[in-house]
């Protein structure tokens, strides 16, 4: 184990970025998804990099870590569904054309 | 150089580059796929640092269901628009601008803090972290709260997802 600890997290930081660019740079709603996933993914290497360099023997960074999987899959799965509910009734799933509550 | 760095940074930039494909590559079901690729690289991050169960958590549930779901609902809404066109803004510099800000001032921060330089400890010796989590994880002078509350969280996430895909009209 003689990697620095900053290296995962500048890593977790550029894995954060880049999926930030994706969430506000896609026009298509899955895409946006996507982008979200690639976040929580960096979130999740910051707790167990945590864990593992500050204090591996109590498990709080990998049960936070467990939380964050439980949390990602129940947001996917509703926003998977919510996307196709939307794409059934107005046959589009470009973020900008569900525009409904837009004013 | 030794061999955790070198693996180390293999993974960072199978996972680096898997992520700008993500985001940037016009076909979504590509997308999808490179997806698998960045979380199996965090799922090999997770091995190296001794996490054995999270990294087998995550190519079971991260690339096992969530990817396979993406690729479901992929293949669910492709019509007209999708793998033809512009698949991002016109004004997609701004978000890479905003992106390069938060990396920028992130790194810095880290740099910054000579704490973070630590390497990792060894592992002390007799501690079974496979053990230590599926305790902590049930007893209730740990976090018996919040992996109930995770529980309850994914049944009405469960329940949700089903009520509101079913196209049934009332």
């Amino acid at each position: 184990m003689s990697i620095p600890l900053n290296w995962y997290l500048i890593l977790a930081a550029a894995l954060f970025s880049i999926g930030l660019f994706g969430v506000l740079s896609r026009k298509n709603a899955i895409a946006i998804l996507l982008g979200v996933e690639l976040m929580l993914n960096a979130v999740n290497i910051n707790l167990v990099a945590f864990w593992r360099y500050l204090d591996p023997v109590k498990m709080a960074g990998q049960v936070f870590a467990i939380i964050v999987f439980a949390v990602a899959a129940a947001e996917v799965a509703v926003g998977l569904a919510l996307i196709i509910s939307v794409y059934r009734r107005r046959r589009t799933v470009v973020a900008d054309e569900i525009d409904l509550m837009k004013w | 150089m030794t061999a955790d760095k070198i693996i180390f940074l293999l993974c960072a930039v199978l996972i680096l580059a898997s992520a700008l494909m993500v985001v940037t590559t016009r076909k979504l079901i590509h997308a999808a796929l490179w997806l698998v690729a960045a979380l199996f690289g965090v799922a090999i991050l997770y091995a190296v640092l001794q996490a054995s169960f999270l990294a087998v958590v995550q190519v079971v549930v991260y690339i096992g269901a969530i990817a396979i779901l993406f690729i479901f609902a992929v293949m669910l809404t492709r019509r007209e628009m999708l793998d033809k066109g512009v698949q991002t803004r016109s004004n997609w510099w701004l978000p890479a601008l905003l992106g390069l800000l938060i990396l920028a001032g992130l790194v810095f921060l880290i740099l910054g803090q000579p704490a973070f330089g630590r390497t990792a400890a060894e592992m002390p010796a007799g501690v079974d972290t496979l053990r230590n989590l599926g305790t902590a994880l049930v007893s209730p002078d740990a976090f018996v709260l919040p992996f109930e509350v995770a529980s309850v969280l994914l049944l009405a996430a469960l329940v949700g997802a089903v009520y509101i895909a079913s196209g049934k009209k009332e």
